[in-house]
């Protein structure tokens, strides 16, 4: 009878080929990519004379991208290690969904800040020249140590599902077989190994909770550390972090939608599933709106006359339909859905976690554009276009092929291992029906 | 760096060899031998010496001094020792000409457009007086863009002076950002300039060539100091508004008028530009009292912020 349920688990969780509509999605992701990648190519070619960057706006939507990025890849560590080290079962089937949007977003992250450079064949400059004193080091050192350990994060769960995988020879074709051998034909499932890897995943788990908040933190340092209004702020970590935390639990609720329709993954991706993840939303969003509520209420109490300007423009100037478009769609809507038990099913919680994403993304653009267009010293002696900051078609072209290319990654993952861990699952149900 | 020590070193080869080349041959401006060779014209010229003293000198001795090979990457990133170079911009006497903007530009093949100095028309608030403040690079003593440099592209002199290496700077735009003056601009694209001057070595004290992807700004003419003269906006403004100098031989000057830095800051209650910062600027102002010129602006005036 369990052998039938397991086996019955794994045939319904194994990876399976693209049908129609993955197809028509991957394709999509391609173009949105490869045109992408055009826009670069230009880039590279005229330099960053093809965006709108100029003098006073010199990061744009690149820089945004690169926040929003980092942001969204700290719920790795929220679903793998927060919940896991708290002894909190429901998240189980989450984590491997959790992760490989950490690992794709964080590689996207690094990408983009080269596509940002005046110079990326000097990128080594980093590496042979680099001053510990820059927060741009500090970001290099603590954003590749997370991309290691969040990969580390997803193979060790992944080992005794690559067995699994491996008895399927007939199903995988050829290149699977290979790739699913190489990387995990040395697991027998051992009791040894087991103890090995859940040690690691314990050790990993607790470390990469401050390797997390570093990330975060030192990215929003990039801004706090200079004088500029709008980024001179003590609130800026936990701004950052309590909002990065909310934008990836916002994925997490697109992504399980996603897969849980287009996998027929009902059984495992539950509604209570959604209704816990929504409850979590509702607690991110609130901890996030009181840090916002910090970072605008209390200068525009003092209304300094530096910031004024600034303020200003968020409030009810230039920049007004976005700030308030962000602050709605990111926190406010999402509560109001997510707060009652109906707006947890799947279909509302779906809608909301496209609410928080798409508000985040915004927000990021507030966080980094608007500032620059107030400096100290009022704009002069440079052209009018100098003045204003709209991105160009390349830039648009290029930060939609970083998201393209993140989302692909994900998707390609999918296809190639099992989306829901299918060792950890059947533990789960042994366990629950054990009790 | 590599490619600055290279040329340099090719440089001063190829000049030796041109010098063994031309040993024995009259043109060339070298050798001492060139001088014995030259036949006296009897026409005599005065000239004063270094130590004061008037001499007399035949016309056809006079060589014009050859252009002093540039310094290397390893000096001009420590500076001229024992000196802490100045600036103080008299307000009293600006009346935007704009002389300093332009002939920095032409000097440094800045791009179109771009400026390294600006000339901004300022008032603090609506019953305070508008008056013109043109700004170079402050070169701060606690310069925030070299804080967050990561290559260490851009540096802190011995001498006080903040400077760029284009050869190194990857462009990140991170010094753009901190720096409170907005002194910085940026290549946008490849710098349009002459094929000669584009395929010259860059020299952090030239600033030039100006490199596609990499920053650039005021550099207080090191180059032109080393030989001994003002930087290009001192000597171009004709009121005489730029004065530089040393602040250990506590004198600065405009080329006409020479003040003892301290007294002037003193009796004229020089000040920097956003103390309260903490950047400590080598560029000081002199507030626009007992004006030489009545405030004109065709422009739209912003106000300081």
């Amino acid at each position: 009878m369990e052998k039938l349920a397991e086996n019955k688990i794994i045939e319904e969780l194994l990876p399976q080929k693209f049908g129609k509509q993955g197809q028509i999605w991957v394709i999509s992701l391609l173009i949105v990519f490869a045109f992408g990648f055009y826009a670069y190519c230009r880039q590279l070619y005229y330099g960053l004379e093809v965006t709108a960057l100029r003098d006073y706006v010199s990061w744009g939507i690149y820089i945004s991208n690169f926040v929003f990025f980092v942001a969204i890849s700290l719920v790795g560590s929220l679903i793998t290690a927060v919940l896991r080290l708290t002894n909190v079962h429901w998240s189980t089937p989450l984590t491997r969904i959790a992760e490989i949007i950490a690992v794709s977003a964080i590689a996207f992250a690094g990408l983009i800040i080269i596509v940002d450079m005046g110079r990326p064949d000097r990128f080594y400059n980093l590496f042979t020249h680099g001053r510990l004193q820059s927060p741009i080091i500090w970001d290099v050192i603590v954003i590749t140590t997370y991309l290691f350990i969040s990969l580390l994060l997803l193979y060790f769960p992944l080992l005794p599902d690559l067995k699994i995988l491996i008895g399927f020879k007939e199903r995988n074709g050829k290149w699977l077989q290979k790739l699913y051998e190489f990387l995990g034909s040395f697991w027998k499932n051992k009791p040894a190994q087991f103890k090995i890897t859940e040690k690691a995943v314990n050790i990993l788990s607790i470390t990469i909770i401050p390797v997390a908040f570093a990330i975060h933190t030192v990215t929003s340092w990039l801004f706090a550390t200079t004088y500029r209004p709008g980024w001179d702020s003590t609130n800026f970590g936990a701004y950052f972090i309590s909002g990065a935390f909310l934008v990836g639990a916002g994925g997490v609720l697109i992504a399980m939608y996603i897969f849980r329709t287009h996998y027929n993954l009902e059984k495992y991706i539950t509604n209570e599933h959604f209704d816990k993840m929504g409850k979590v939303v509702v607690l991110l969003a609130l901890i996030y709106l009181y840090f916002n509520i910090n970072e605008f209420l209390v200068p525009a109490f003092k209304m300094k006359k530096s910031e004024e300007e600034h303020l200003m423009g968020l409030f009810t100037g230039e920049f007004s339909p976005i700030f308030w478009f962000a602050i709605s769609a990111s926190m406010l809507v999402p509560i109001l859905i997510l707060i009652f038990k109906n707006g947890r099913k799947p279909k509302w919680a779906f809608t909301a976690g496209i609410l928080v994403v798409v508000g985040s993304w915004f927000k990021r653009f507030l966080i980094v554009t608007p500032t620059l267009l107030h400096p100290f010293l009022p704009m002069h002696d440079v052209p009018k276009s100098y003045m204003h900051y709209f991105p160009t078609w390349e830039e648009w072209a290029i930060a939609g092929g970083s998201l393209a290319g993140a989302l692909l990654v994900i998707t390609f993952f999918a296809r190639i291992f099992p989306i829901i861990p299918i060792h950890e699952t059947i533990i789960e149900i042994d366990n629950h029906e054990k009790l | 760096m590599k490619t600055n020590e290279n040329s340099r070193r090719e440089f001063l080869a190829t000049t030796l060899l041109a010098g063994a080349a031309f040993a024995g041959c009259s043109s060339n401006p070298f050798t001492p031998e060139e001088i014995t060779n030259t036949k006296p014209s009897g026409e005599m010229v005065k000239l004063l010496s270094v130590d004061g003293d008037i001499i007399e000198v035949d016309k056809a001795f006079l060589k014009p001094v050859p252009e002093m090979p540039p310094v290397l990457n390893a000096e001009a990133r420590v500076g001229i020792q024992g000196k802490k170079f100045a600036m103080v911009i008299d307000l009293s006497r600006c009346k935007s000409v704009k002389k300093c903007q332009s002939a920095c530009n032409h000097m440094h093949h800045i791009h179109p457009g771009q400026n390294w100095i600006k000339v901004y028309p300022m008032q603090e608030s609506e019953r305070t007086a508008p008056y013109w403040q043109p700004t170079t690079c402050m070169h701060c003593d606690e310069p925030p863009c070299v804080k967050v440099c990561p290559v260490d592209a851009t540096f802190k002199r011995k001498d006080g002076i903040v400077l760029i290496d284009s050869d190194r700077c990857v462009g990140c735009r991170f010094c753009m950002a901190a720096c409170p003056y907005s002194s910085r601009v940026f290549n946008w694209e490849e710098p349009k300039i002459e094929k000669e001057i584009a395929d010259q070595p860059y020299s952090c004290e030239t600033s030039i060539p100006q490199k596609k992807g990499t920053v650039g700004k005021c550099d207080f003419c090191p180059d032109m100091i080393r030989k001994g003269s003002l930087p290009h906006c001192v000597s171009a403004c004709p009121n005489g508004v730029f004065f530089f100098g040393d602040i250990l031989e506590d004198t600065v000057t405009n080329g006409s008028e020479t003040f003892r830095f301290s007294e002037l800051i003193k009796d004229k209650s020089g000040y920097r530009l956003m103390e309260d910062l903490g950047t400590k600027p080598s560029v000081y102002y002199l507030p626009p009292v007992n004006r030489n010129f009545p405030f004109e602006n065709s422009e739209p005036i912003e106000e300081k912020k």
